[in-house]
């Protein structure tokens, strides 16, 4: 088992510098991958669902499509996975990683580029670099659906108002024979631009180790 | 200028005159009938109330009226300075000024800058920094007070000639006197600065949650001022003690809370006193916090936290409105009248001048604050994900203002237990001075020259709340994968158990199942369109200038394919019939039947409806067949800039040339009669006029703008 051990924590080593991690953390969420995926080396679908966490948030099929999802594991092809390993799992969690303090604005805004960039493909639903009226509609509804009252028709209706908007904000003039087709990443990071992703979108890594090992979910 | 100036001296005068006139003529005297007396002590009281408040609110009225005066000086110092002059003038022609009455303070002026702050206290940023500003509000007072406490008392010992009376007890009760900060200088100094809201939450947080620590400490050393001597039993009850003023105080303001938003329930036949049983259960908060040594201040907040949310799904537009300026007024008489009465105090009171005892104080003061707030910025940091800067730290350090709260609580003091109390006193009049104006003017300078982040312009837009609520979602997930029970996973809980159970209870009708995105959207519409409202019935701009804007103004098409065009009238003609409910239960209202406000009611549905039937033509504005020459031109002007900038007023034009969507002309007809005879005028424009009219169509709209 040394030899094992040791290539472990090589590799530990490796992802840490990858991604920012501490090794301490990287060891956390080590065992709580090992606990998804009940102790098997790749995690799918079903194994997320089983989350509980997950069954009662109203958009987990797009979170659990983002950590399939081939765009945001730093490659540049498109599409999606059936099973990633613990390098990708670790790859897309680094996303909410909080951004180390006094940093220079230029990394700030590299990070918050790339969180945004997160958000953004968990809209695209079909790669093709565009959010168009259908995909942000889809959105919105899963955002009221766990509202049962609320009919498709109020969601459709926000969403339209929305991308009313982004198309006032962003687009300008427009001749009469263009067709918006949708938003495309650089008017997403316009629109979103004053509310601070790199300060929001982040969780603590901290205290991963006690309630894994307490919690059985 | 010289005119008010005058206008003050006489009101000083006049003021002075009426307090120190203890005569009054008898009525009856000669035994002819009077035709004209004078009976001033009938009216005494009220009088000098009315008189005071009157003399208050021109004194603000002034300062806004000199040009620069209020961009370089903080009101609070000017209206301190007006207080020394009243005082002085008083004091010239040979009478006592009035003194700030401690009861009056707590029980009258205090109460609604409190419940101001508390109802419109962000709650998000609030909760997000929750435990920062607890570590500052407690830890941060109890390191104050000690290390103040405790380094007094070694310089009285060695200054003993004239401070030896002064025993480590009372050192200590003037330490935590003097070094809770004080939330109504705070609120009068930041909101004119414009930081951001970070800054102003910590700061302003801090303030409000130091009252308990503050009750606690004072009634602590008070009673042991009395007794005589402190065991160890004692301090272990006093900690007791604090978490019981603390939790009790907010339990009692969460009951009164609740009880506020159960009534407001039930107050849709009596519009009228809605606003009434916010501010009746509020004040009966705070009052019976209060009677059991409770900490008023946070009974006060919490009530306000708990029945806001409820409270504003259950009332009217107007209620609403209603309930916010009479805050903002009360609470801003209240803040003149607390500075002016600390000006006059200063005239009134015995000063005690003790060189070494002041200015050791407000050494200390500095000191005590700045280390504590860089200390415990230390140990916070490891705990926050967004770390709090230098610049931060100076921020709060330096905002730390004291204010009345801490010299009402020394004037409470007995004279008997404690035979300093002039001199403490003095010292915290001096404190108070210094605070105020020296830091409360030079703050606004440092915070240019440090580049403090200022406070962003919200604009309301579908997209930052639609993505806020994502990204809410988003992060629970998250936590939920990494098995991590954080804080968006607690507020998650919260929202869910909110949901399912409190607002059933607590919000009448049809409104509890309403999800927070859906009121937000009715929220924005409805502000559109009582923008619009008030745009069109402010003066009209000349309808040649606006004619000819049109042609240099920004065309644009927002062109979605037919398929679409279909089901998206069919959802905003839906939408249209839900927001026209909606403002059924904004604007009807069972006050006396007045033609006028069944009107502006009228013409807010009518606006409405024609704002929703402009967006709704915008996307109307479709390419119809492609061999047929588009000639359509839609203007828009976004959502957010309607309101950010002058309200601009959403204007379309479409028109559809083909015969295609003839036959989904159909549900026009029903929207053309929902709009009424005053904008008979717009329906043309959805009509498909030829090109030949278009020049035509452009200037109709123009009428309607601002």
């Amino acid at each position: 088992m040394g030899a094992s051990q040791s290539g472990r924590e090589h590799k530990f080593q490796d992802l840490a510098d990858k991604t920012g991690f501490s090794i301490e953390q990287i060891k956390n969420l080590h065992s709580r991958f090992k606990y998804l995926t009940q102790d098997e080396d790749t995690l799918r679908r079903e194994h997320l669902e089983n989350v509980s966490n997950l069954s009662i948030n109203p958009i987990r099929r797009q979170i659990i499509e983002a950590f399939f999802d081939e765009r945001n594991l730093g490659g540049h092809e498109k599409g999606c996975l059936q099973e990633i390993g613990f390098e990708e799992f670790v790859t897309v969690l680094a996303f909410f990683r909080p951004p180390k303090p006094r940093i220079p604005d230029e990394e700030v805004k590299i990070i918050r580029k790339e969180k945004l960039r997160f958000l953004f493909n968990m809209h695209d639903t079909d790669n093709d670099g565009v959010i168009t009226l259908e995909e942000y509609r889809r959105v919105v509804e899963e955002l009221l659906s766990s509202y049962e009252t609320i009919g498709a028709e109020t969601a459709k209706a926000i969403s339209d108002g929305a991308m009313l908007e982004v198309a006032s904000v962003t687009v300008g003039q427009m001749a009469p024979d263009e067709f918006y087709e949708g938003i495309t990443f650089e008017q997403f990071m316009q629109i979103l631009q004053n509310l601070e992703i790199e300060t929001k979108m982040n969780i603590h890594f901290w205290n991963l180790d006690k309630t894994t090992m307490k919690c059985g979910k | 200028m010289k005119m008010m100036l005058l206008l003050l001296l006489l009101l000083g005068f006049g003021c002075g005159l009426v307090f120190c006139d203890q005569n009054h003529t008898d009525p009856h005297g000669l035994g002819v009938f009077p035709v004209l007396s004078i009976n001033y002590d009938y009216v005494r009281m009220p009088f000098e109330v009315s008189l005071w408040i009157l003399l208050a609110s021109l004194i603000k009225l002034g300062f806004h009226l000199i040009p620069h005066l209020s961009g370089v000086v903080p009101e609070s110092c000017l209206l301190i300075v007006v207080g020394l002059l009243v005082g002085g003038s008083i004091r010239v022609m040979g009478k006592d000024p009035p003194v700030l009455d401690s009861q009056l303070f707590f029980l009258c002026l205090l109460p609604p800058i409190i419940l101001d702050a508390g109802y419109f206290l962000p709650i998000r940023p609030f909760t997000e920094n929750a435990g920062t500003i607890l570590t500052f509000a407690v830890v941060g007072t109890l390191w104050n007070s000690f290390f103040m406490g405790a380094v007094l008392y070694g310089v009285c010992r060695l200054e003993a000639d004239r401070l030896a009376s002064v025993n480590l007890l009372s050192c200590l009760l003037f330490g935590s006197i003097v070094s809770a900060v004080d939330p109504v200088a705070v609120l009068a100094v930041f909101e004119e600065i414009h930081i951001n809201e970070l800054l102003h939450i910590l700061v302003f947080g801090e303030s409000l949650l130091n009252d308990a620590v503050t009750v606690v400490l004072y009634h602590l050393f008070e009673e042991f001022g009395h007794a005589g001597e402190v065991t160890a039993g004692d301090v272990f009850l006093g900690v007791v003690c604090f978490f019981v003023v603390a939790l009790g105080g907010v339990m009692v303001g969460g009951v009164y809370g609740v009880l506020a938003a159960f009534t407001s329930r039930f107050t849709s036949h009596t519009r009228v006193i809605e606003p009434l049983f916010v501010f009746l259960y509020s004040y009966m908060a705070y009052l019976s916090a209060e009677v059991f040594h409770l900490s008023g201040i946070m009974a006060l907040i919490a009530c306000g936290v708990v029945m806001r949310p409820y409270v504003e799904a259950n009332i009217s537009h107007k209620s609403y409105t209603t309930i916010k300026y009479f805050l903002k007024m009360w609470s801003s008489v209240s803040e003149t009248l607390i500075f002016i009465f600390l000006g006059v105090s200063t005239v009134a009171g015995p000063h005690v001048w003790n060189w070494t005892f002041v200015t050791i104080t407000i050494a200390l003061c500095l000191l005590s604050r700045i280390l504590g707030v860089v200390g415990l910025t230390y140990i916070i940091n490891k705990y926050r994900m967004v770390k709090l800067s230098s610049k931060d730290q100076f921020i709060v350090a330096y905002g730390g203002l004291r204010g009345a709260i801490a010299f009402s609580l020394a004037f409470l003091l007995s004279r008997d237990v404690f035979p300093m109390k002039d001199m403490f006193l003095t010292a915290i009049i001096t404190v108070i001075f210094f605070t105020v104006f020296v830091q409360g003017m030079t703050i606004r300078p440092l915070v240019d020259l440090l580049a403090v982040k200022k406070k962003k312009q919200s604009k309301c837009s579908i997209n930052e709340e639609i993505h806020t609520q994502f990204l809410e979602h988003l992060l629970a997930g998250i936590e939920g994968v990494c098995g991590h029970y954080g804080h968006h996973h607690w507020r998650d809980k919260l929202n869910r158990f909110n949901k399912h159970y409190i607002k059933r209870c607590l919000i009448g009708g049809e409104r509890s199942q309403e999800p927070q995105l859906i009121s937000f959207y009715n929220k924005m519409e409805l502000k559109q369109a009582l923008t619009l409202l008030e745009s069109n019935s402010s003066a009209s701009l000349s309808t040649a200038v606006t004619a000819a804007a049109p042609q240099q103004r920004s065309q644009k098409t927002l062109n979605i394919s037919k398929v679409r065009e279909e089901e998206i009238r069919k959802i905003l003609r839906a939408n249209l019939q839900k927001t026209r409910q909606r403002l059924r239960s904004y604007s009807r209202h069972t006050l006396m039947p007045d033609a006028e406000d069944d009107d502006w009611s009228e013409t807010l549905l009518r606006k409405q409806r024609v704002e929703m039937e402009r967006r709704m033509s915008h996307f109307l504005t479709v390419l119809a067949r492609p061999e047929s020459p588009p000639v359509r031109r839609a203007r828009v002007e976004s959502d957010s800039r309607a309101f950010a900038a002058r309200p601009s007023i959403l204007v379309t034009v479409a028109d559809e040339t083909s015969d295609g969507p003839r036959e989904s002309r159909g549900p026009k007809p029903s929207v053309k009669f929902v709009l009424d005879a005053e904008e008979q005028k717009l329906p043309r424009c959805l009509s498909d006029p030829g090109p030949d009219q278009l020049l035509e169509e452009d200037e109709e709209p123009v009428r309607h703008r601002d």
